[in-house]
């Protein structure tokens, strides 16, 4: 019997990845636990071993092969002696759970071209407005190579003619700490395997060999503990990023977060700023279950002395993650794990700092506000551009900064389009969407056209299961029907 | 004593002997893990299994040692590296396997996965995805224990990473200050994701971590399936004589990655081979087997009933369905 060696998904969120190379040759005899293969990912180089025994009959796909999709047939593996037949069926077996994930992918799809809303202070954001705030309304334009058309997605916020690179939000971020750390030897960086192991999602990337490990610190597993020596170092001036592996394990330190970091300039009338970032993914990664998969910017959300920050991009990550570094505020600063791979432009200016507290005209529109941030923006511009096809110009706004929350670039879009959605992964009861659709009602309800609608995650821990998984998140069709609501369309 | 391998080493002479059955016991309930373990990694590279996956291979005398130790009732907890423990616990493999597929045969019926998995019938208490939670749960499953006077020990297992968290030595203080019927075993690895033991504890003689609290504790070498059933024995008997909670520090080695997308470059190649060569702990009861006179086709025979086992857990979960739609808004309370 001839085996199929597959491509394999080494990830919860791979999809595809290179065939480096083979260790081993066509007639070579393996047995189970032999590597015969190394591929790369985002990620890391693996190494692909056999699961039986028997020779390595054919080499299907040659080493050096780039984008070899998950599940593609690499090699067959046949018994000692027996003849491959050219017929042998190679076809790739079905991939249970795939659907799941060529949706995330194609919902993932860049951002749609726009224009961004004019740019005068939002109310709340100005009582929170910092020094980075002032500092990036004027950034200093410095362009690398040659002058590309700027990106409207990140315009005006960037000068005019200003060059574009492409990358991804896991080098966005990752800059932006370095770029930071040059610039400030109080800033530092410490975590769970962000030193030695490079971050476990490759956040923290070439920061140890930069930086030495008196800045690049390798923590115990003891997020109660480091969160509250974190925070102790704020206090004595320090400027410390703390990294969570993942938000979910910031529940353990959840207390220092909101008792020591964000009560204690109030409780010492102003005398002991706490200057941290508490940064990691947050939300639901991919077949992850419950207790990975949790959104916390609703508990975050909650709290006052916290700034909280989820952007959707690269740029955004990269601006507004720097402008969190140099605030003097503890901020909870949410990524999401599905977006750190996807490429997007970043302007390549010298010292980008985006402000903090002022949402982002993601795509102008007239008929129908839709409100999001960070992975649910994937939902939004997706919808956003299906509801064109059937002649719905919908306005779409990324929050960016949660709290303090840009109400007014939500009420001015209301104002003109009179209709509302708010759009979120998080559970809905008390979340972000409820208090989008309180504000809303609050300062324009006789703008309203109808009442403000909300897609959620639904109101269940996260299954495992991959068609439950898929159910228990929100959809893009999820939120044209909610626009078609509002729109008394159907 | 440690060796320069890390493995605790303890001189011929003072390893109590098993008798054939128990070595071919141990044997077998190895095996099945190890042959389920290598099932999984190759349903996960073909997408059956999604999410983290985390195997237990090279770690199976940890297990089958305490499990040889307990009684019936007697209960297990652990944290995410979790498959050998149920299956020791006497879970059925294929409904295990539908876990890891995420359908509806499974013990969660699909909706936990690899990390979350519970069965109150095998007294199995899970299955937790959050590093260092098994220590307080199993003393809280001893405190039910010693509430109820019923006699049962409570077996509770996590890494040598977990052993850093603050509420394992709170779980500790309780435990000894109530004098709880648990058995904490850490399970010592000596990796934590990419972290070498060394790297992340002041103090890496682990078994002397419940000095303080006035806990015994015991370093042993974990790859000794003999070693471990005799330590256990010992532990639980002091558990049910209710002189309270023990502390085992089980020296073992996980062969494959933290989960399926670790690189593993923060050990060498060379490390992996001297473990697998000169500790395995499936090798070294083959090894006494064999020289006991068993046959090597009596052992392929073994091997070949694992092998189908999991193979028909395999299709099992292949085959089973998803869970129905209506199961995402089920017991989310009772
Ligand atoms: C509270 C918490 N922090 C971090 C993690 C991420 N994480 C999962 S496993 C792991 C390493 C644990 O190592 P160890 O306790 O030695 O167990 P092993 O994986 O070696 O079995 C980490 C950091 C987690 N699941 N929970
Ligand atoms: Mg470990």
């Amino acid at each position: 019997m001839t085996v199929n060696v597959l491509m394999p998904a080494l990830s919860p969120t791979m999809e595809q990845g290179k065939l480096a190379k083979w260790l081993k040759n066509e007639g070579d005899a393996v047995k189970a636990g032999d590597v015969i293969a190394e591929i790369e990912t985002d990620k890391a180089t693996m190494e692909v071993e056999a699961v039986d025994e028997g020779v390595l009959a054919r080499i299907l796909v040659p080493g050096g092969t780039e984008n070899v999709a998950v599940n593609t047939p690499i090699a067959v593996i046949a018994e000692e002696g027996e003849e491959v037949a050219d017929t042998a069926d190679h076809a790739p077996v079905d991939r249970v759970g795939e659907e799941d994930k060529a949706q995330k992918q194609a919902e993932a799809a860049p951002p749609v071209p726009g224009q961004t809303a004019p740019q005068d202070e939002p109310g709340e954001a100005n009582k929170a407005a910092t020094k980075a705030a002032v500092e990036a309304a004027t950034p200093a334009p410095k362009a690398t190579s040659v002058a590309k058309e700027p990106s409207a997605t990140v315009a005006p916020e960037v000068p005019e003619g200003t060059t574009m690179v492409s990358m991804t939000m896991r080098e966005a971020l990752r800059d932006a700490m370095a770029e930071e750390m040059r610039r400030d030897p109080n800033v530092f960086v410490m975590g769970e395997e962000v030193a030695e192991y490079q971050g476990a999602y490759k956040i923290t990337q070439g920061l140890l060999q930069e930086f030495g490990a008196r800045r690049v610190v390798d923590t115990p597993i003891t997020e109660y503990g480091f969160a509250g020596v974190a925070v102790g170092a704020a206090f004595a001036g320090l400027r410390p990023i703390l990294e969570f592996m993942t938000f979910n394990f910031s529940m353990q330190a959840i207390d220092h977060i909101v008792n020591s970091a964000a009560k204690t300039r109030y409780m010492s009338g102003g005398q002991i700023n706490c200057p941290i970032v508490f940064r990691g993914p947050n939300g639901a990664a991919a077949r992850v279950a419950a207790q990975h998969s949790q959104d916390y910017s609703a508990w975050y959300s909650q709290v006052p002395g916290l700034i909280v920050i989820s952007p959707s991009n690269a740029s955004d990550a990269k601006g507004l993650l720097k402008a969190a570094i140099r605030n003097d505020n503890p901020v909870v600063f949410l990524e999401n794990e599905i977006l750190y791979g996807k490429t997007s432009e970043v302007p390549a200016l010298e010292d980008f700092v985006l402000p903090i507290g002022k949402a982002r005209i993601a795509r102008p529109g007239k008929d129908v506000t839709l409100v999001s941030f960070s992975i649910g923006m994937t939902y939004a511009l997706q919808a956003a551009e299906q509801l064109a096809k059937e002649g719905i110009d919908a306005e779409v706004i990324d929050l960016r900064t949660l709290r303090p929350m840009d109400t007014a670039t939500i009420i001015e879009s209301v104002k003109k389009t009179g209709r509302c959605v708010a759009i979120e992964e998080g559970w809905p009861q008390c979340g972000i969407s409820a208090e989008i659709a309180m504000r809303v009602q609050q300062e324009a309800f006789d703008y309203l056209d109808a009442p403000v609608l909300r897609v959620t995650g639904k109101d269940t821990p996260m299954p495992y299961a991959a068609n439950l998984e898929k159910l228990a998140l929100p959809s893009v069709a999820d939120v044209i029907t909610a626009a078609k609501a509002v729109l008394y369309r159907s | 004593m440690v060796e320069e391998s890390g493995v605790a080493s303890a001189s011929a002479s003072t390893i109590p002997p098993f008798s054939r059955e128990q070595e071919l016991t141990a044997f077998r309930d190895m095996l099945l893990i190890r042959r389920f373990e290598e099932k999984a990694g190759q349903l996960y590279g073909m997408g059956v299994i999604g999410g983290f996956c985390h195997l237990y291979i090279g770690q199976e005398a940890v297990v089958v040692g305490v499990k040889m130790a307990a009684r019936d009732g007697d209960q297990f907890t652990t944290s995410y590296r979790d498959h050998g423990h149920m299956l020791a616990s006497g879970m059925e493999p294929r409904r295990v396997m539908a876990e890891l597929a995420g359908k509806r045969g499974g013990y969660s019926k699909g909706k936990g996965g690899s990390m979350h998995m519970f069965s109150r019938e095998a007294n199995f208490y899970g299955g937790h995805g959050i590093v260092g939670a098994p220590a307080p749960i199993g003393a809280g499953v001893a405190f039910a224990n010693a509430y109820r006077g019923d006699g049962r020990v409570s077996l509770t297992f996590f890494g040598e990473g977990a052993a850093n968290q603050g509420q394992v030595y709170e779980a500790f203080n309780m435990a000894s200050l109530w004098k709880l019927p648990v058995v904490f075993i850490v399970e010592n690895n000596r990796y934590a994701m990419g972290t070498e033991i060394s790297r992340a504890s002041a103090q890496i003689d682990l078994s002397k971590r419940g000095a303080a609290f006035g806990i015994p504790g015991k370093q042993i070498d974990g790859m000794d399936v003999r070693i471990v059933k005799a330590t256990a024995d010992e532990a639980i008997e002091w558990c049910r004589a209710g002189k309270g909670p023990y502390l085992i520090e089980a020296q073992t080695y996980r062969y494959r990655g933290h989960s399926m997308s670790d690189p593993a470059k923060y050990r060498s190649k060379e490390e992996v081979q001297k473990m697998r060569e000169e500790h395995d702990p499936i090798e070294q009861v083959r090894a006494r087997l064999i020289a006991d006179g068993m046959s090597e086709d009596e052992l392929k025979k073994i091997d070949a009933n694992a092998r189908k086992i999991v193979a028909e857990a395999a299709d099992f979960a292949t085959a089973d369905k998803e869970p129905d739609p209506s199961e995402l808004w089920t017991d989310v309370l009772a």
